[in-house]
């Protein structure tokens, strides 16, 4: 019986991805036009003593995938709160579906989504001249942690919706999410960031490990400590926002 | 009273096609008198907004011609603007500023002169019975106190000529009646011309020196409420005796009133010679005759008999089926 | 005063009140700038080191594109408003009271420029307290300042324009969107010559880069290409007032 809730579920997530596409193509058209600026705008960035490869585009593709992550945040706290502020959700709730099955049926497209973007991604980063050091296995490796990091923050956006069942809130997220993505190590490398405050900001946020670990497989190939850091903080975000968003949602249920 | 002014309204051939969609005016001609009430009657979708949102330069006609005050619509638009006021269909409010610091907004669009701002805004405020709330969000008031306040608003530049789109649509009885005499008060003793569109037939009937009906965006009838009931009909009055065996006797007496007509068993009903005026000679001659009355109706054709034997509908609840809306002239989304 | 500037002033005001009186409306448009100052001045300053980036101070640099960034999107705020007023109802009793209906965009417009103030303000006062260097005289930061209004002028027709034709909330990342293109189309991070690749070109025929060098020239103490700027500046103000007055007209067709 799951199995089959979970196909339905995730049938209904990717059939409305599909059929909205003004929804779909900003988060994955507006971090290629991002990547296209700052390749152009800080390719002089390479000259920097220290910085680790001289093709800025294999630097900054790593941030183009977190950056639609990000996206993916919105996009499944949207959903889920269109549902839930339009009775669906109640309706949904009223059949013998599970909750674990609701959940997994909103990630599953958001899942897809992410692997489309990926190979999107790569393609265009591969046509640019990219360099991808840890080849054809670590783009494997690249799909499933992207994955990971996708069920992540689709947690984040489902909490948020379960929350308060607002589109408007899931919006109100989204500076948060940008102040996360920026205060980061996506535009240099932390080593070569000058400013003491800002380097402290980069290497206490988590979003700067997964950035490294998805760069490490472009620029030096296979990494350990950068692969276990940023495997490990995406385990830990999907683990986390998950059973957060379960608990949530149970909540909800004995509301409703 | 004020000598008249020129504030009539005149309409020639009115006709307003929507691109895509409805002809929701179709042609309509009509003339309000300087200083008159004019109702202007139909179901929903018949086109009366419409009508409104043109002769208030919201929506410029697609052929014929309409002046307001004697300035053209279509070419004189900030003329009329300046001689018009108007509280639409939705009150157009914003819900974060308070009745005076809508009064502020007002004068200041209409282009008041500043030293006379404060004091007119708080002249028509409390005309309007809102001085204990004028400084509290509008967001918190009631509907009536938002219909008020909206009336108060089209007031401030001293209007010649008002247009009311469904002023009273989901107001209580108290604020319906305190709005209608708000409006006798301005046309009779301030000479404004007053353009009103209702659904309502009472409003209609208990305001208005004339009414025109419009219907599918033709004008169905126009003349004053009376005219347009003596049309249709005379008043008919129905008794029914206590003593049903004195049902002969009641009908003799009536004959001196009226012609006969079909009534139910225990009833009688004959349609007036001279209209309502008359009841007060019936119950005359009834106590007269000492011959108690268990019940005296009077049924008068009311204007929805008026619409009905112009149209084939009935007014109350036609338009509900109607699936040729009119577009709400606030298109969300799509450019014109 | 003629009715026209008290149609104009009255909406101005109920512009000004909203916004002060609604922090929710405002902050957002004051943490954004300063957010991108720390992000792009605070997390990149080693690209000022790279070789040949020949300007005075990295964040002076920066500063200077959240500044025309800051003034920019302030414009496209006050098209949300317009959007947001038309489809709650408000903007038909502009249109109703309002004799001259060009009136309802000066309107907005002043009040776009007024709000300048207090992000200016800010976003200067901060990057002054994060250690920025200011090269130019009184008269050049004047100018400085100016393009970035002008910069507000240009955003706001943008935005009246796309708000006028939609009269709804929902056209708001029409409205954001191409502003915020253009803006990072010019050269952000490094200067014109150290562009590499297709953004080279684009950028060269942005109007925004002669606003962004000039006004970088003015905080360096070393005008150049003022004249330039604000003949682009005023050109663009020029055409996007066509844009935002054809706006008005279509809105006045619709009802």
């Amino acid at each position: 019986m799951l199995p089959l809730q979970v196909g339905a579920m995730a049938g209904r997530s990717v059939v409305r991805l599909v059929r909205q596409p003004a929804a779909v193509v900003p988060s994955v058209i507006f971090p290629l036009f991002l990547l296209a600026v700052n390749t152009g705008g800080l390719n002089s960035a390479t000259q920097i003593p220290g910085f680790p490869t001289d093709s800025y585009i294999t630097f900054a593709l790593g941030f183009t995938f977190i950056q639609a992550a990000i996206f993916s945040t919105m996009n499944a706290g949207q959903a889920l709160a269109q549902d839930i502020e339009n009775g669906f959700f109640s309706r949904l709730m009223l059949t013998p579906m599970r909750p674990s099955a609701l959940m997994a049926g909103q990630l599953a497209g958001l899942v897809m989504l992410g692997q489309m973007q990926a190979l999107l991604y790569i393609a265009v980063g591969y046509a640019s001249g990219a360099q991808f050091e840890a080849g054809f296995a670590g783009i494997v490796v690249l799909a499933v942690l992207v994955s990971i990091i996708s069920v992540g923050f689709g947690g984040i956006g489902l909490i948020m919706a379960l929350r308060t069942g607002s589109g408007e809130a899931v919006q109100g997220m989204f500076p948060l999410m940008f102040v996360l993505l920026f205060f980061s190590s996506m535009a240099l490398p932390r080593d070569l960031i000058e400013q003491d405050w800002f380097r402290f900001l980069a290497t206490i946020n988590p979003v700067s490990y997964l950035i490294e670990a998805i760069r490490s497989l472009m620029i030096v190939g296979w990494d350990p400590e950068a692969l276990a850091l940023g495997f490990g903080i995406a385990i830990i975000l999907a683990v986390a926002t998950i059973a957060i968003a379960a608990y949530t949602l149970r909540g909800r249920m004995l509301k409703s | 009273m004020q000598e008249k002014l020129d504030n009539g309204i005149k309409v020639e051939g009115l006709v307003r096609q929507f691109k895509n969609g409805p002809r929701a005016v179709d042609g309509i001609d009509l003339e309000v008198a300087p200083g008159e009430i004019y109702g202007f009657l139909g179901p929903n979708g018949a086109g009366k907004s419409t009508t409104v949102h043109m002769l208030t330069t919201l929506l410029p006609p697609t052929d014929g011609k309409a002046t307001v005050a004697g300035f053209d619509v279509a070419s004189e638009g900030s003329k009329v603007r300046e001689v018009i006021g108007a509280a639409l269909q939705e009150a157009a409010l914003d819900p974060h500023l308070t009745a005076r610091e809508h009064m502020r907004l007002q004068t200041a669009l209409q282009g008041l002169p500043h030293d006379q701002r404060r004091k007119r805004g708080d002249e028509l405020i409390e005309r309007v019975g809102l001085t204990e709330a004028a400084d509290r969000r509008v967001g918190g008031y009631s509907g009536g106190m938002k219909r008020r306040l909206d009336l108060a608003l089209a007031l401030v530049h001293g209007p010649s000529v008002l247009f009311l789109d469904e002023p009273t649509t989901g107001l209580d009885p108290q604020s319906r009646s305190s709005l209608w005499d708000e409006v006798s008060r301005l046309s009779r003793e301030d000479g404004v011309t007053v353009f009103l569109t209702t659904q309502y037939l009472e409003e209609a009937d208990q305001l208005a020196d004339r009414v025109g009906i419009i219907d599918d965006g033709k004008i169905a009838a126009e003349g004053t409420p009376a005219e347009l009931k003596s049309e249709i009909g005379r008043a008919s009055v129905e008794v029914s005796p206590r003593d049903g065996a004195r049902c002969a006797e009641a009908k003799a007496i009536l004959a001196g009133f009226g012609e006969p007509m079909a009534g139910n068993r225990g009833t009688v009903e004959v349609r007036l010679n001279e209209g309502i005026d008359e009841l007060v000679g019936i119950v005359r001659a009834f106590d007269a005759a000492s011959l108690e009355l268990a019940s005296l109706v009077l049924n008068e054709p009311t204007l929805d008999d008026v619409f009905l034997a112009k149209t084939g509908r009935h007014l109350e609840g036609a338009g509900e089926d109607d699936t040729s809306e009119e577009p709400l002239p606030a298109a969300a989304g799509a450019p014109a | 005063m003629s009715a026209y500037f008290s149609s104009a002033l009255g909406i101005t005001w109920r512009y000004l009140h909203n916004l002060y009186t609604r922090p929710a409306m405002f902050i957002p448009s004051l943490l954004f700038p300063l957010f991108f100052l720390a992000a792009f001045a605070g997390g990149l300053s080693a690209v000022g080191d790279a070789p040949n980036f020949d300007y005075y101070d990295f964040t002076a640099f920066q500063f200077c594109f959240i500044l025309l960034q800051a003034s920019a999107l302030a414009g496209v705020f006050a098209g949300f408003s317009i959007a947001g007023d038309f489809e709650q109802g408000m903007g038909r009793r502009m249109m109703l009271a309002t004799r001259h209906r060009s009136a309802i965009v000066l309107g907005y417009g002043i009040g776009a420029a007024a709000r300048l103030g207090v992000t200016w303000t800010v976003v200067t006062g901060v990057a002054l307290l994060g250690g920025m260097k200011v090269s130019g005289g009184g008269l050049d930061l004047a100018g400085m300042y100016s393009l970035a209004l002008l910069s507000n002028v240009a955003a706001l027709l943008f935005s009246a324009g796309i708000a006028l034709r939609f009269r709804s909330l929902q056209a708001g990342p029409l409205m954001q969107m191409p502003v915020f293109i253009i803006l990072f189309l010019a050269p952000v991070y490094v200067p014109q010559a150290l562009l590499t690749g297709w953004i080279e070109p684009v950028a060269s025929a942005n109007p925004v880069t002669a606003l962004l060098d000039a006004a970088r020239s003015l905080m360096a103490g070393e005008p150049t290409g003022i004249l330039a700027a604000y003949a682009v500046a005023f050109g663009m103000i020029a055409v996007l007032g066509i844009w935002a007055i054809t706006g008005l007209r279509r809105a006045e067709t619709a009802g």
